[in-house]
Parts: structure tokens; sequence; C-alpha cells
């Protein structure tokens, strides 16, 4: 009942493929978070202002093959602290890796994170648990 | 096209400007007919200037006297063999003997023009060359973009099947962890989501195998006598159930019958491929109109329908394989982009054409001629 009555932290979570965004939302309400859905870029820069989120979770590849890298910098821009997840299929698809495990990556994809598809919900919510805490 | 390069090695000067002048004003018909070649003439005296012209412009063609000073022609056949290309090599020969022949033809020569020759031989010469330069040419062009195009089919394809591959793999999981506890009620719309999903596979699949089967002329053909306006009533029977879905009326025009030689397999998908386009990319409560024109030796099946159409650019991409035209209206319609194609290329098995028109907003108007003799019922 306490969990109800506490305000729950907002979570964005940005996608084109409805499939993933249904069970991401899932996985992430289970976690007691309140999620708020876009599924494209523009989308998502539309809600920004209204929705205030404490966390995104963004995918890559959208309506352009970068989407997810252009929306990264704009979250960041709209608020510095704002913690970002990319969960991305860009390595399976093209044999690509990105990672934001150093301060040089971080540097320049601005996520704080990059999680690869199909991502393990353990993993997931490891990640979020230690972006909301700190 | 380019004019072929015809190299003239030959020590006799009036050899050299013979060919030259022989060759100058020579127009060839490509094996298709469709152009014309011509040539360039260049000439070097000896075995050892052709080599290092050979080594920095190779001609298409080398006529080459047998007899040099200094290295022989059958010296600088074998010193060619290494890195010739796909250079063609005639023999010129005074002493056309057997031997000769035999030993030039090891070494990789083509053909022999026997001293003397005329102008008309030479050209004579030279037109069974260039034939045979431009064909093989064209076979290896072919084969290329067949293997392109075979690998950009195989990398579609794992990306098209990777997707749907993936959402139900994860909706799997969560029922498998019983995310949302031990009850079926609360998992029914990721079950129902799989299942367009995998049917979606399922479609990519049956076309896919449908149109590597067309391609390789693997599948059975049963060319039959055949009603096709029977065939026309049927498809569209199968389409009503999806239109009637939503509110999308459909009329037939066709005479009674029309009886011809064709495969009624071949024929029903060409018309369930179109009524169904014509249904899916409809707006609810559109009209959907088929018309079956008998004309002179062919038939025109027009299928129009009153849906979201296309822009003009949007047209010109359309009968790629794996193209569906992506935009808001037909995000959420399923289909493997194969349709189109295998209509093509079905339509094309009966020497016909398929062609679009279509206004973005308005609808589409797909128009099918087969060349479909009428028979005698």
């Amino acid at each position: 009942m306490s969990e109800e009555t506490q305000s729950k932290k907002k979570v964005l979570l940005v996608d084109d493929d409805m499939d993933f965004r249904l069970q991401q939302r899932m996985l992430l309400e289970s976690m007691g978070l309140e999620v708020v859905e876009a599924e494209t870029r523009a989308q998502a820069e539309k809600i920004l202002d209204e929705t205030h989120p404490d966390i995104a979770v963004i995918d890559l590849m959208m309506e352009e093959a970068d989407s997810g890298f252009v929306l990264c910098h704009r979250l960041k821009k709209h608020d510095p602290n704002l913690p970002v997840i990319i969960v991305t299929a860009v390595a399976s698809e093209t044999g690509m890796t990105f990672s934001a495990s150093t301060r040089e990556e971080r540097s320049w994809i601005k996520a704080d994170a990059v999680l690869n598809k199909p991502v393990r919900p353990a993993q997931l919510r490891k990640e979020i648990d230690k972006l909301l805490r700190a | 096209m380019e004019p072929l390069c015809v190299m003239v090695v030959d020590d006799e000067m009036g050899m050299r400007t013979g060919a030259e002048r022989a060759l100058r004003d020579y127009r060839v018909k490509t094996p298709d007919g469709g152009e014309e070649i011509s040539f360039s003439v260049i000439s070097a005296e000896s075995g050892e200037e052709a080599l290092q012209i050979i080594s920095k412009t190779p001609p298409d063609i080398l006529l080459l006297d047998y007899k040099l000073p200094g290295m022989t022609g059958l010296d600088l056949l074998v010193k060619l063999a290494a890195g010739s290309g796909d250079m063609l090599v005639i023999m010129i020969t005074a002493y056309a003997s057997i031997e000769t022949a035999v030993q030039a033809t090891r070494q990789g020569a083509y053909d022999f023009l026997p001293k003397p020759f005329t102008p008309a031989e030479l050209r004579d010469v030279i037109r069974r060359s260039a034939m045979h330069v431009v064909l093989t040419r064209q076979a290896r062009q072919m084969a290329e973009e067949k293997k392109r195009v075979r690998f950009e089919f195989i990398r579609v394809l794992g990306h098209e099947l990777k997707a749907p591959l993936a959402a139900v793999e994860g909706y799997v999981n969560i029922m498998k962890d019983e995310t949302l506890g031990p009850q079926l009620a609360p998992y029914k719309e990721m079950i129902s989501r799989s299942h367009v999903r995998l049917e979606q596979m399922k479609k990519l699949i049956v076309d896919l195998l449908d149109m590597t089967r067309i391609e390789a002329g693997q599948k059975v053909r049963h060319v039959e006598k055949i009603d096709l306006c029977a065939a026309l009533r049927d498809a569209v029977e199968l389409v009503k159930p999806a239109a009637k879905e939503r509110g999308i009326k459909g009329s037939v025009q066709c005479p009674e019958h029309y009886f011809t030689m064709a495969d009624r397999s071949e024929m029903d998908m060409i018309f369930s491929n179109l009524l169904t386009n014509a249904v899916k990319y409809n707006r609810a409560g559109g009209s959907v109109e088929a018309v079956l024109t008998p004309g002179e030796g062919q038939v025109e099946i027009r299928v129009t329908d009153t849906g979201i159409g296309m822009t003009p650019e949007e047209v010109h991409k359309l009968f790629g394989e794996f193209v569906r035209i992506k935009n808001d209206q037909t995000r959420n319609i399923l289909g493997s982009g194969l349709g189109l194609s295998i209509i093509k290329r079905l339509v094309e098995l009966y020497r016909g054409s398929i062609t679009v028109k279509s206004e973005a907003g308005k609808g589409s108007t797909f128009t099918a001629i087969l060349k479909l003799e009428k028979v005698e019922s």
C-alpha cells in the first residue's frame, strides 16, 4: 500500500516496435515505475516538457538509424541530470557495437548505459536501480 | 558502347596499316542487336614492344603474328597467359600447320587467320571475336548482379525475420517467468501479439518459398484448360471476409467464362495478391473493383482500390523485393514485401506485364496483362 501512495518514479520509454514497448512496460511497471511511451524521437521530444521523466529508456534505430543518439543529446540538454539508457539491436543488425563504459565513450554518446537487445530483465533492472539511486 | 581495342602485332608495316584500314570504319551489331560495336586499332612491331603496351593498356582483341623477329608470337602468348585477363588472341600465321594451331590453342589463342588474308576475312574473324568478347562480359556482369541481389536478399531476409522473432521470444520469456502471475488471463494481449508476429513470419516464409521456386523454375507447373473468370470470382470470395471486416465493398466485372491454357495455382497467386493488396491498403468503408477484359490473344486484369495510394516516388520503388512502403498509414499493415515481386515474376512467365497508376490519398489501379489465348470450351 505504501508503495502505491508514494509518488512513483517516471520512465520515458521510446521504441518504434510496439511489442518491445509492451514487454518493457511490463518489466518497468513490475519495478514500480510509471511508464510513459513514445514511438519516435519526434514524439518523445514533443511530450518531454509535460512528462518530466526521472529516467529514459530509448531505442537507437527508429525513424532514422541514429535517432537514439540524437534524442539522447536532446534529453541531456533538456535536463543534464536525467539518466538515459539506450537499448539497441544495432550490434546484431550492423555488427557495430557501442558502449558507455568509458568516460570517452560517454563524452560523445551522452547515454549513461548502452544495453544490447535482447536485453535481459535482470540487467535492465540493475542499471535502472543503479542510475535512479545515484 | 565503347569501341573494342584491337592490337596488331606484326613486323610488316603493310600488315599493320592494312589491318588499321580494314577495321577503321567497320561496325558490328551486338549479339542482342541493340548496340553497335566499333573498333580502335593500336599496333606494335615486336613481341617486346607489344608486352610493354599490353602491360599498360591491355587491348580487347590481340591480332598476333606467329613469326616475329626476336620473341615469337608463341613466346608472347606464353608470357601473357599468366595475366592476360579477358583479352582474346587471334594468331596470324603464314603456314597454317596443324602443329602450330594446336600449340597456339594450348596457350590460349581463340582463332586463326592464315596469311595472306583479305580485309573481308580479317573483318569476319574480328566480328566473331567481338561477339565472343561482348557475350563473355555480359555473362560475367549478369553473374555479378545475381550474386549481389542474392546477398541483399539474404541480408534483408535476416532482418525481416529477426524483429518478429525477437518480439515473440520476449513474450514467451515473460510467460515462462510468470511475470504476471500463474493465471493465463493477463497474458492474453501478449498471446495475440505473438500470434500476429508469427503470422507475419509465416507469410514471409511462404512468399519467399513461392518466389524462389518460381525463380529457380522448380515450381511444378500444371498448364491445363481453366476458366479464368471462375478463378477470379473464387479469389474475390476468399478476400471477402477481410474486406467485410473493414466495411470495404467489392465488385467484379468479367464475362461468364474465359477458358484458356494456364496454371490455375499461378492465376490464384496473381489474383489473390492483387486483391489482398487492394483490401489491405484501402481505407475502411472503401471499395475494390476487379475487371477482367478479354483482348486479342490476351487478357487484362485490372484491380482498382480507393485506398491510401502512393506518391510517384513510392510507385517507383514498388516492384523491388521486400519493398514495403513505410509511412504512418502502412505501419500496422502486415506484409512480407514480396507479393508484388511474385506477381511480377508470374506475369513474366505469361509474357505479360504489370503496371500501376496511383495517387496518394485517392487509391491505386494495378493492371496485369497476360498473354493467354482464349480456347474453346
